[in-house]
């Protein structure tokens, strides 16, 4: 068959890089959605679970039989009634010496913090099923608590697991001497402070404890009379859920489908193998009909895993004209009382991020991982690496100050220059591109910087009651998770690959089936752009498959910004094949040579000639293939498996205007500018939202949130009431531009953009109270800069009673 | 042990039909739109009535359902986001205007949100983008960072008033 089909694909603009609207959109938008917690099924029971009021306690008794005989209750389980209970895994053993708890889905004998698991009730109704809980009597044996990782590290702190004899979790360390990437990093310092050309900076910073908070409540359903005993739950990982279910709990994996159906944020927050989804699984298998939990918010906020709290020991050596010399970093950890599947891990992540854009010629990090009496820790957006860039950005605003130097030529005097790519870190990665310059310069620019400097100086000499502050971040993140190698180097328990398979419909339209679990990210409109422009088949035409094992029958979801850097090539390369798998049949069609064909956009043409054929008609013709060439299958579907050759580096400069009111300690968010590199951009609008909402949870990671426990272990946080996740009279309108340099790591050249926010908002923010209030003394204030907080640093600064709060200065 | 319930009786028309039940007293509306009137639309996400995502309206005025109990919603009308678009699925303006300004991520907090907007846009015509913060403030965003919500917003209630205008 011959055909001069003509091709509208090749004259219209390429999808990539268009702001194409969603379309997961109109589903949203009507409240046809899927959320887990809509599931009814034939016969379900729900699930409540009996949660430790108190943070350490031997369980002496607990007495169930008043629930048991409840109205409407079909069970009640403690862990000793469940002995087919596995105990749950740890992803990640990141040293030799680390240590891993057992943790049962649910605790026998002992509980180890406020919201741990003592039993669990299935009633036919959820009202039932709470009822019931008040009627089990548990004899607590309350024992000491011990909630600050400092003093869980220290010598005669109680001991959150006895049996281990050590509150230290892991401890694990990494620098350019053993790395061969630069110079001891203990030595310069000690030269720097016998050298008087050179400064050392000392300070100790804290990273506060907080939560994912993804709107939707976390819900599962299992019901366990399918084929596949099937596990919906709002999750972003169902493929880790599924494997690890499988190996540890009494279910083999081909055995259970697990299906993330729509999921209402994530975060970091929802990858996780929670004890409720064991627990779920473990009581439908012994009933034999399906079951429903979903928490309340209190239950997410007391059990659900929080995030960074940590203490950082922060040595920055520097020589007058700021040029750093070393750079010393010393973490202590908060894991909580339990290790999740990336716990000990999350502080590493940052362990090669501490030194940021700059370079370092002599580094060493180390870390210890501390338990206390708290929920765990775990992956929150940016996963260590927030936590590094606020490390290093407070440092080199502190290098400033001791220096007398502008903080934005400070940071220009250390960053690597666009020549100087790929550039070879201390930590041991090589970062492929950037131009940090591009994009302070048009940061400046956008910011009125010089403007701004003037009204600062303007309101400082008049003693104005509303003081400016000016803060800087310039940083690069850690993206696209994960090289396998790499991943094999640090003995993560998995690999970091994505796979995708395209299946060429013969009706001409296209399913993209993925590994990747979106739940916000717009992964539909994205890959269906990219697709759209390999093969040339138009973007209505275009449907993804994802979130279900049974269906993406291969994948590693979604988290660590590489679902288009990791999945998107994953789709790239599919892409491709079904274009090489048609070559043949193509040429066939066209009673062609292969080798005198041409490709573009969906077609095939004859060099030379008009003569052409559409994809989506040799879709058709491989389907009916009534004439295909000798040998060939009938089938133009394709998979790929694409494992990335290094991480992505998107890069930014953030600057933030905010202003101080000294009378009360409220700080007001005048401006916030942030012009970041991401590489090549597929959908703007896209990506524009992705750094609204980072810098959202950034800002309130500096201003608003924070998760208190008391000193014995109370959790005072424990609703949205008192954990502040900010509303949008909270914040501002954040004003964005890209920069470009493509990542030379993948042929998209894109580097990803979802984590940025969270990791570059904090110590902007931080920097600028923190510019704003110097003058009068103040050294440094711990996040959130809540009111109180700053107001107290200043009433102290003035009274030179101590220029700080909890942070120090030795 | 046999327990009676005391069983309330509710009517609510809701999106268009009127059904009526047998609830228990303390079933929140949120429980009764979602279980037992199949509007799964409607969601929770909090338990101290913070975060809005269970927004509706009830005789025309925005209320978090959640904080009302089924049966102090007997013989109200209540709207959902079920019930915003047309029947042969036109969307509605505020729904058209969230499409356009990318105003939803995952989604989840959106079905709140639509009614808030609809509510404040009826009281406010002409709010300025400080009002729009405000008149949200109780409705909870996680991914968006609100940014696009407030451009929809805006951009609806400038729709709206272009369509008042050409009455």
């Amino acid at each position: 068959m011959t055909t001069t089909s003509e091709s509208p694909a090749t004259e219209t603009p390429p999808e990539v890089g268009q702001a194409r609207l969603r379309k997961e959109d109109r589903r949203l938008l009507t409240g046809r959605t899927r959320w887990t917690d809509n599931l009814i099924l034939p016969g379900m029971v729900h699930l409540s679970v009996l949660r430790s009021p108190v943070a350490h306690a031997t369980i002496t008794s607990i007495d169930t039989e008043e629930a048991r005989a409840a109205t409407g209750v079909v069970g009640v389980w403690t862990g000793e009634d469940l002995p087919e209970q596995g105990a749950m895994p740890t992803a990640w053993t990141v040293s030799e010496d680390m240590l891993t708890p057992p943790l049962l889905p649910i605790s026998v004998g002992t509980v180890k913090h406020v919201g741990d698991i003592v039993a669990v009730v299935a009633a036919t109704s959820k009202e039932a099923a709470d009822d019931a809980l008040e009627l089990i009597d548990v004899d607590y044996d309350e024992q000491p608590v011990v909630v600050d990782p400092v003093a869980a590290r220290a010598e005669g702190s109680p001991l959150v697991h006895p049996d281990l004899g050590t509150n230290v979790a892991a401890t694990w360390g990494m620098d350019s001497v053993t790395l061969g990437t630069g110079g001891d990093a203990a030595e310069a310092i000690r030269a720097a402070q016998a050298d008087p050309d050179q400064v050392v900076v000392r300070r100790t910073l804290r990273q506060n404890r907080i939560t994912p908070a993804y709107m939707e409540p976390r819900s599962i359903v299992v019901d366990p009379t399918s084929e596949q005993v099937t596990l919906w739950s709002a999750t972003q990982v169902p493929h880790i859920v599924r494997i690890l279910m499988a190996m540890t709990q009494p279910i083999e994996e081909h055995e259970l489908r697990v299906v993330a159906p729509d999921v209402g944020g994530g975060f970091g927050g929802k990858l996780q193998f929670t004890r409720e989804e064991a627990l779920v699984l473990l009581v439908a298998r012994r009933l034999q009909i399906p079951v429903k939990y979903t928490e309340s918010r209190t239950e997410s906020m007391q059990s659900s895993h929080h995030a960074r709290d940590q203490v950082q020991e922060m040595t920055l050596a520097a020589r007058r004209d700021g040029t750093i010399t070393a750079l010393d970093v010393d973490l202590t950890a908060d894991m909580g009382a339990y290790l999740g599947i990336l716990t000990a891990g999350i502080p590493l992540l940052g362990g090669f991020m501490f030194n940021g854009i700059y370079k370092i010629p002599a580094y060493s990090f180390h870390c210890t991982d501390v338990f206390t009496h708290k929920v765990m820790t775990d992956a929150y957006r940016g996963a260590g690496k927030p936590e590094a860039t606020f490390g290093i950005e407070r440092m080199m605003d502190e290098l400033a100050t001791e220096l007398d130097l502008d903080p934005i030529e400070v940071r220009r005097r250390n960053w690597i220059t666009p020549e100087e790519f790929p550039f070879a870190t201390a930590a041991g990665l090589t970062y492929d591109s950037g131009n940090y310059d591009q994009a302070t310069d048009r940061a400046l620019e956008m910011f009125r910087y010089d403007e701004l400097r003037a009204e600062q100086q303007r309101r400082r000499e008049s003693g104005d009651p509303v003081q400016l502050g000016i803060g800087v971040c310039t940083f690069v993140e850690l993206s696209g998770l994960a090289p396998s190698r790499v991943l094999g180097g640090l003995n993560y328990g998995s690999g970091g690959w994505e796979h995708s398979s395209i299946r060429m419909l013969p009706t001409g339209k296209v399913e993209v089936v993925a590994g990747t679990t979106p739940h916000g990210q717009g992964h539909a409109t994205a890959f269906a752009q990219i697709v759209s422009d390999e093969l040339g088949i138009p973007f209505d035409d275009i449907i993804l498959i994802s979130g279900d094992t049974a269906s993406s029958h291969k994948g590693m979801d979604t988290y660590g910004s590489r679902s288009l850097v990791v999945g998107g090539m994953a789709v790239v390369g599919a892409a491709r094949k079904v274009v090489e798998k048609a070559r043949p049949i193509a040429a066939h069609m066209l009673e062609a040579n292969v080798d005198d064909l041409e490709y573009q956009r969906g077609r095939f043409s004859v060099a030379g000639t008009d003569s052409g054929i559409m994809l989506s008609e040799i879709a058709l013709g491989t389907w009916l293939a009534h004439d295909l060439p000798d040998g060939i299958e009938p089938n133009l579907d394709s998979d790929c498996t694409f494992d990335p050759e290094n991480f992505s580096f998107p890069t930014g400069t953030h600057l933030a205007a905010v202003e101080v009111d000294t009378r009360t300690g409220r700080v007001a968010l005048r401006d916030y500018v942030c012009v970041q590199d991401v590489g090549v951009v597929v959908n703007p609008m896209i990506v524009d939202g992705q750094v609204h909402g980072g810098l959202a949870q950034g800002i309130a990671q500096a201003l608003y949130e924070e998760i208190l426990y008391t000193e014995d272990g109370q959790l005072t946080t424990g609703t949205l009431a008192d954990y502040l996740v900010p509303a949008a009279s909270d914040l501002l309108a954040f004003r964005t531009d890209t920069t470009v340099t493509e990542a030379t790591t993948n042929t998209l050249g894109v580097k990803a953009v979802g984590e940025t926010g969270t990791t570059a908002a904090p110590p902007a923010i931080v920097n600028g109270v923190l510019d704003a209030l110097r003058p009068l003394g103040v050294e440094d204030i711990t996040m959130p800069c809540t009111p109180l907080k700053v107001w107290t640093a200043i009433q102290e600064a003035r009274s030179g009673s101590g220029a700080h709060d909890e942070g120090s200065r030795s | 042990m046999e327990r009676m319930n005391h069983m309330a009786h509710v009517s609510l028309t809701v999106d268009g039909l009127t059904q009526t039940h047998d609830v228990e007293p303390r079933t929140l509306l949120v429980h009764h739109l979602r279980e037992t009137l199949g509007k799964t639309g409607t969601v929770v996400g909090c338990d101290t009535s913070n975060c809005g995502a269970c927004t509706v309206l009830l005789d025309g005025e925005s209320v978090k359902s959640c904080t009302i109990l089924a049966v102090q919603a007997d013989g109200a009308t209540v709207e959902t986001v079920a019930g915003l678009a047309d029947p042969d699925g036109t969307l509605h303006p505020v729904q058209q205007a969230f499409h356009q300004h990318h105003g939803l991520q995952c989604g989840y907090c959106t079905p709140g949100m639509l009614m808030r907007s609809v509510c404040l846009v009826r009281e406010n015509p002409e709010p300025t983008e400080d009002e729009v913060r405000e008149g949200i403030k109780g409705n909870m965003c996680r991914c968006t960072g609100y940014q696009g919500i407030v451009d929809a917003v805006m951009a609806y209630a400038e729709t709206s008033r272009t369509e008042e205008a050409g009455r």
